[in-house]
């Protein structure tokens, strides 16, 4: 044999460490010491929602920044220990673990998606750890009796019924649904479908696509032939790019309201062009008007320091999560005065302040003697209009 | 009924790329043996040099496909050349592994280079669909499946009626007899490789402008492609042309008649059943053994 016997197995050996390859080992500074305070951050930064979640953690980074320059917290700095959990909900949990007994961070940040942060609950129940989540909208993350979880963004019936009166301003009839296959776009479908009957519209078709479907034809020539009148939608922003252009495809009209806060409605703009023009969203933040939002000033920072950092102004509409998420923590330690993962979780009920999206103050939520927090953020309708965003008056 | 014709409007679009997908994968998987797992990243590849020929190197859209398409040619070779060539010899699972790790490279390293943010590609095409009927199409989606049609009859014809294809088939069915009769083996792999890899390219270059253009784009592409050539029969081509096209009307009525939900399982439903009750393939020939 001329052939290097060792070449195979050199080869298998690199292919296997590539694919177990993890972040670099850390010296163990723990969560109580001299060190910086650390804060876990469990985000999709590869996988289906790789954008989202780089978006969310550039948006932390600014936080903990910000904090820092202003001298940090409880007389330290604050450390983010980020990891990617794949948009995988397996690998959400193993994350949450690793975050939690290797890295020792009293608290957390996480998880993006439903099914992630749902993957990730009984780790925090486990260790005993709070987690802070900025995106997840699923109804069950708050109403299972986790009490470690406090979330900032709206559950599905919280966007219902902020919805709920625009219903009959728009004029509903009878509404279809195409939502995203998982926890968050079968939740949405629900409690929109609660709201909306309570409210005398009728609710059709509801079809799902699977997280990573790119052809969603099928589904739209079935809801071409159906007689209703709005089509609404929970995705992320590529499926939803990809829906408007293959809809236009089909030459499918119907009125169009997505749900969920992931929309990016200027990468919409940019990527679906023309077949976007009418579409109605329903968002949590407002940076194209930063005078309408619940606290301008710091609105008009957040921005300012996203475009300085060269990020794509797109952006804003999932990175604003990040950067009040780990606004809501560094209170929390403040407020606990102590980095221990007990105190921390009792000093989320007592955080209050005005956030990029409304009052962030928790109140409680699922079965009692278990309750998880809920804050109330508030919720917006915004239509897409010649390439512009628009608040249309109602 | 209206419903339905769109459902079969749809069925051949989709159908025409999931043909050339198979087809790519079935020259490499069924013909050469090697479980390629980088079949899906070399999809992503065709669609993001697609996006760089249009938009950094203003080629324009129909010199950027030939580009494209041509690029995943080269990088075929490459791959072949760097990966394969040493390993050749080594049992299954070594390729195997090689070859997964090599897909999680290019994989990584769009991300890395690209980001995770999605990218559209700018084309020629109307906006406005071409409505038949009660049927619409976009001119876009009509220009794929005719590009299609074209790549999957040229692949056909290079195959059956030239030197290079005779080579090829002289060499997969019994290596060592056709190296002496002068076939260059080792030229024959490397090109067989590159040609797969091409189309592969080919279905991502003209499937890139229809959808958007993501690092993870080829994940669900390449588990379509196995479950074709598992389909249409290892090393069958007119099986794995063919196989697209089931493939693709199972997973449109599926979705249209039974349940979106379901939509991307129900290939694999069929391949389950393929397996059952005809373990070598819909359109496998009965055979001489020995």
């Amino acid at each position: 044999m001329r052939k290097p016997t060792l070449y195979p197995a050199m080869m298998s050996s690199l292919a296997l460490a590539l694919t177990l390859a993890s972040g670099p080992a850390r010296a163990d500074a723990g969560a109580s010491g001299a060190g910086p305070i650390r804060i876990g951050v469990n985000e999709p930064l590869t996988g289906p929602f790789a954008a989202s979640g780089t978006y969310v953690v550039n948006g932390a980074k600014i936080a903990a920044d910000e904090i820092n320059a202003q001298g940090g917290v409880l007389g330290r700095k604050i450390e983010l220990v980020i990891e990617d959990n794949k948009s995988n909900p397996t690998e959400a949990a193993a994350v949450a673990e690793k975050l939690i007994t290797s890295d020792k961070t009293p608290v957390m940040m996480g998880a993006w998606g439903s099914s992630l942060t749902l993957a990730v609950m009984p780790k925090l129940a486990d260790y005993e750890t709070p987690m802070l989540v900025e995106t997840s909208s699923s109804g069950k993350i708050t109403t299972t009796g986790n009490p470690y979880v406090f979330r900032i963004s709206p559950p599905s019936a919280l966007e219902a019924e902020a919805f709920a009166p625009m219903v009959g301003k728009i004029g509903l009839k009878k509404v279809d649904f195409i939502v995203i296959n998982n926890d968050w776009g079968r939740g949405a479908a629900a409690d929109f479908t609660k709201m909306l009957k309570d409210k005398g519209v009728a609710v059709g078709l509801v079809e799902t696509m699977d997280q990573g479907a790119q052809d969603m034809s099928a589904q739209l020539s079935k809801l071409k032939g159906s007689d209703a009148d709005t089509i609404m939608i929970t995705a992320a922003v590529d499926q939803l790019t990809l829906l408007f252009k293959q809809m236009s495809a089909l030459g499918l009209k119907k009125r169009i309201i997505t749900t969920g806060g992931s929309q990016n409605p200027d990468q919409i703009i940019a990527q679906a062009g023309g077949a976007a023009d009418g579409t109605l969203h329903l968002t949590t933040f407002l940076p194209w008007y930063p005078d309408r939002t619940p606290n301008p000033k710091a609105t008009t920072y957040f921005i300012e320091e996203w475009k300085k950092r060269g990020f794509q102004f797109a952006g804003v509409t999932e990175s604003f999560r990040g950067y009040d998420g780990i606004r809501t923590i560094a209170q929390a330690i403040a407020k606990a005065g102590s980095t221990e993962a007990a105190q921390i979780k009792a000093a989320f009920w007592a955080v209050d302040f005005t956030g990029l999206n409304g009052q962030i103050r928790f109140a409680k939520s699922g079965p009692a003697g278990r309750e998880s927090g809920q804050s109330k953020p508030d919720v917006y309708l915004i239509r897409i209009e010649s390439g512009r965003v628009v608040m249309p008056e109602l | 009924m209206d419903q339905l014709l769109q459902h079969l409007v749809n069925t051949l679009i989709l159908g025409g790329t999931y043909a050339l997908l198979g087809i790519g994968l079935t020259l490499i998987f069924g013909i050469m043996n090697v479980v390629n797992f980088t079949h899906g990243a070399l999809y992503t590849m065709g669609a993001y040099l697609m996006y760089l020929a249009v938009t950094a190197l203003g080629l324009g859209f129909f010199l950027a496909l030939p580009a494209a398409i041509l690029g995943g040619l080269l990088l075929g070779a490459v791959i072949e050349f760097v990966l394969l060539r040493p390993l050749r010899g080594s049992d299954i699972d070594t390729t195997m592994l090689v070859m997964i790790g090599a897909g999680i490279v290019l994989q990584s390293g769009t991300l890395w280079i690209f980001g995770g943010v999605a990218k559209s590609v700018p084309t020629p095409f109307p906006d406005a669909p071409l409505h038949l009927g009660p049927v619409s199409v976009s001119w876009l989606r009509l220009f794929v499946l005719g590009a299609a049609l074209a790549l999957i009859g040229l692949t056909y014809a290079l195959i059956n009626r030239t030197r290079l294809g005779l080579a090829m088939r002289a060499t997969f069915q019994d290596h060592d007899t056709a190296a002496l009769m002068g076939v260059n083996v080792r030229l024959i792999y490397t090109a067989t490789f590159a040609i797969g890899s091409s189309l592969a390219a080919a279905a991502g270059a003209l499937l890139g402008p229809v959808y958007v253009v993501f690092p993870q784009m080829g994940g669900l592409a390449e588990l379509k492609a196995f479950a074709i050539v598992i389909l249409g029969g290892l090393g069958n081509i007119t099986g794995a042309a063919i196989g697209g096209f089931i493939l693709a009307l199972a997973e449109e009525l599926g979705a249209g008649y039974i349940s979106s939900g379901y939509r991307d399982a129900m290939g694999f439903l069929i391949i389950i059943a393929v397996l059952v009750f005809r373990p070598t393939g819909l359109f496998a020939r009965a055979e001489r053994i020995g």
